[in-house]
């Protein structure tokens, strides 16, 4: 098949059986690649009420037809599998090289299933694919993981690996490759490690074949021609996603405390300029990515190599933290990456804690004497270190703020800022209403990636809550998410403005299937809808209220900063959850009308 | 006329060796790519790039005459005079005469520039 590796490797951890299967043709013409394999694939092979982290969950890893070719971005990959951080759908995306090496081995879906007796490592060079015992990398970090086993196997082989966090089923562990680059969100490093399966090396020495060979040449050029003439181009080269540090502080926006604010009076410490400047020593690019946001630093102060902070992390671990220097930020996004954990719920869990130690909702018998304060890398390494152990208060935290809260009670779910049970991500958005109602809707929970929609409520007028928010919300999560079909990034249309008419002709030059803009969106609105149908699958009640703000967002205005005294009222947001609904085609419970249904091919599901 | 790198440019996306691929052979594969990319990763997390200079030390080693300049002044290995020797392959300064299970006879970089069209970076030039 065109465009495509042209096959799905399944493994069975358990029988150590594995075998490659033909990609289906309708898979890929119904479902496009990546993000749309997983959600397919997950919704038809993994039974309703299977445990996450049992044997019978199944673990996606998706690359898409863009994957591995000579396109702008072309390095990403999908992860999906049931989450346990949420109990519903998980689907995180990644970068690098893993999902064009994957290609190149002929392969678009790795499908695990099953447990392996023993830490087990899944080795794959070309058509020898082998499970390697994986004993003396247990226990290690993800970081030195990845690095053992290039110097074992080779600096060809592209490597995915969990850390500590991942096997002892941290709820939002993720999995690494690249030095530097997560599947972050959902847990999905926790299945790999409840599998016993500690990496994933894979090296590929193909050729994809592609359908219209000159035309894709063609296109590929005007593509990259167009990155490069971007007046973008220079500042995202330079900062990468810190350049919105900055930004996100002027609009209130940037998470503080626990997001008790939006606005961090020691911001200067952190800002894209800063960490350049301080500790930036390469710029480093995912797969055929001509405008590389990663950034590779060395920190003097704590002696180690990390790729970042991306913002996430700065916000999360910076901001809501209170940490007000880039190199303390860094020092335990290296903690992070190596103990495996995203960074993102990590940094809201760890200052969900602080809040409720300052309030006296815990105290020193519930952290082993250790005193809980904002603004301390100490403080924030501790507790990421025993969340990666799960011992002492790493226990209740490993499972993430909802859990937290439920445990801790005393008003705690208040500021418990998540939805769904994701950790909210880096917008403060209590005076951004289509950027609440983005978090309220993401199909893996408070998440940002699927609708950026803050730019517009600036551009509309932050205080409306009208239904063209609700209507910018849906294109968001159409188009975005798009691109983790195509197993490409979006950052080359969000940052440097390339226009999206590049990427309908090249999808077609390349898979040789006719392919208008329009179709791959409705690709986009059923994959949408299927992940939707399967959180009304698996989880008991689903509905609305799963749909529902963090209660901070209406109970409580912003403390500080530009937007102090601002908030987003309980009754606006679900004035937006009725717009949102109506638009969208589903009931006022959120479910998916049968016309809808019908109408995107989902008809009896 | 031959390629340059300013290795500390580079973020090593591999849009380059996919041209070059593509050039070569009219195929997407990195792994036929006359030029290489060398992480060193996590220490001290840098990039090395290597390229064809043109120097020529290849046609001097190479016992079956099989490597000449073409018209634009490149060298290029002539695939049916090859022996598959590899001579020009250990010979290379830079190793960057590559090799692929595919293909009896080694390749190399004709400077086409086309590697240079895709680098966003501004790493690699043609002087």
């Amino acid at each position: 098949m065109y465009g495509y590796g042209g096959s799905i490797l399944r493994v069975n951890l358990t029988s150590g059986e594995i075998r490659r299967e033909p990609l289906p043709q309708e898979l890929a013409r119904d479902y496009l690649g990546g993000r749309g394999f997983g959600a397919f694939l997950l919704y038809r092979e993994v039974p309703r009420g299977t445990d996450p982290l049992g044997p019978e969950n199944r673990l996606y890893i998706s690359s898409g037809p863009l994957s591995g070719l000579l396109v702008a971005g072309a390095g990403k990959c999908d992860v999906t599998t049931k989450s346990p951080l949420t109990g519903g759908y998980a689907g995180a995306s990644i970068g690098g090289m893993l999902t064009a090496e994957m290609k190149y081995a002929g392969i678009d879906v790795i499908a695990i299933e099953g447990k392996a007796a023993r830490p087990t490592y899944l080795y794959i060079d070309d058509d020898r694919v082998e499970l390697r015992d994986a004993s003396a990398y247990w226990g290690k970090g993800s970081l030195t993981t990845e690095k053992a086993l290039k110097e074992a196997l080779g600096e060809s082989f592209q490597i995915a690996a969990i850390g500590p966090a991942g096997e002892a089923g941290v709820a939002y562990a993720c999995i690494s490759h690249d030095f530097g680059r997560q599947a972050g969100r959902g847990g999905v490093g926790a299945v790999m490690g409840a599998k016993n399966l500690k990496a994933i090396a894979v090296r590929g020495t193909r050729s994809i074949p592609v359908a219209q060979l000159e035309r894709y040449r063609e296109l590929a050029r005007a593509m990259y021609a167009a990155c490069k003439a971007a007046p973008g181009l220079e500042a995202w080269q330079k900062y990468g996603t810190a350049g919105v540090t900055t930004w996100a502080n002027e609009i209130g926006a940037f998470p503080t405390r626990n997001f008790r604010s939006g606005f961090f009076e020691d911001h200067s410490g952190l800002s894209g300029e800063t960490m350049r400047a301080a500790i930036v020593v390469t710029d480093k690019a995912c797969f055929g990515c001509p405008s590389p946001c990663g950034k590779y630093s060395y920190v003097r102060k704590h002696g180690v190599h990390v790729e970042g902070p991306e913002y996430e992390t700065t916000a999360l671990i910076g901001g809501n933290c209170a940490l007000a220097s880039i190199e303390d930020v860094a020092y335990a996004n290296y903690v992070c990456d190596e103990l495996g954990l995203d960074t993102i719920s990590a940094g809201n869990v760890v200052a969900f804690a602080i809040e409720c130690y300052e309030r006296g909702i815990i105290g020193k018998a519930d952290t082993g004497g250790l005193e809980l304060r904002f603004g301390d890398v100490d403080v924030v390494c501790t507790l990421l270190r025993q969340i990666a152990a799960r011992e002492g208060l790493g226990a209740v935290l490993a499972r993430g703020v909802k859990h937290a809260a439920e445990t801790f009670g005393r008003g705690s779910e208040a500021f418990a800022m998540q939805v769904k049970g994701m950790e909210m991500s880096g917008y403060e958005s209590r005076h951004a209403p289509s950027m609440l109602l983005s978090y309220m809707t993401c199909d893996v929970g408070a998440h940002h990636n699927r609708s950026w929609a803050i730019t517009y409520d600036i551009a509309r007028g932050r205080d409306a809550v009208t239904p063209d928010k609700a209507a910018k919300v849906i294109e968001l999560q159409h188009i975005r998410p798009l691109f983790d079909c195509l197993g490409a990034c979006r950052l080359q249309w969000v940052e440097l403005g390339l226009d999206l008419g590049h990427y309908a002709p090249i999808v077609e030059a390349i898979t040789g299937l006719p392919r208008s803009w329009e179709d791959l969106l409705t690709i986009s609105e059923r994959v949408w809808n299927l992940t939707r149908l399967y959180w009304f699958r698996e989880v008991p009640g689903f509905g609305r209220a799963w749909d529902a703000p963090p209660p901070r967002t209406y109970l409580e205005p912003v403390e500080t900063g530009p937007t102090a005294g601002k908030r987003t009222s309980r009754e606006a947001a679900e004035r937006l959850l009725d717009m949102y609904y109506e638009q969208r085609g589903w009931d006022r419970d959120g479910r998916p009308t049968p016309a809808k249904l019908a109408q995107l091919g989902l008809a009896g599901l | 006329m031959h390629l340059h790198a300013e290795s500390a440019r580079c973020s090593g996306c591999r849009a380059c060796q996919l041209a070059c691929s593509l050039h070569l052979f009219g195929e997407n594969n990195p792994k036929k790519s006359a030029l290489a990319i060398v992480p060193h990763f996590p220490d001290p997390g840098t990039f090395e790039v290597r390229v064809c200079t043109q120097c020529g030390v290849c046609a001097d080693a190479c016992p079956a005459g099989a490597i000449v300049q073409n018209e634009q002044g490149a060298y290029t290995i002539n695939a049916e005079e090859c022996t598959g020797c590899l001579t020009c392959v250990e010979a290379c300064p830079e190793q960057v005469i590559s090799t692929h299970a595919d293909r009896e006879a080694p390749f190399m970089c004709d400077a086409c520039g086309d590697c240079v069209a895709v680098c966003g970076m501004d790493v690699l030039s043609l002087r």
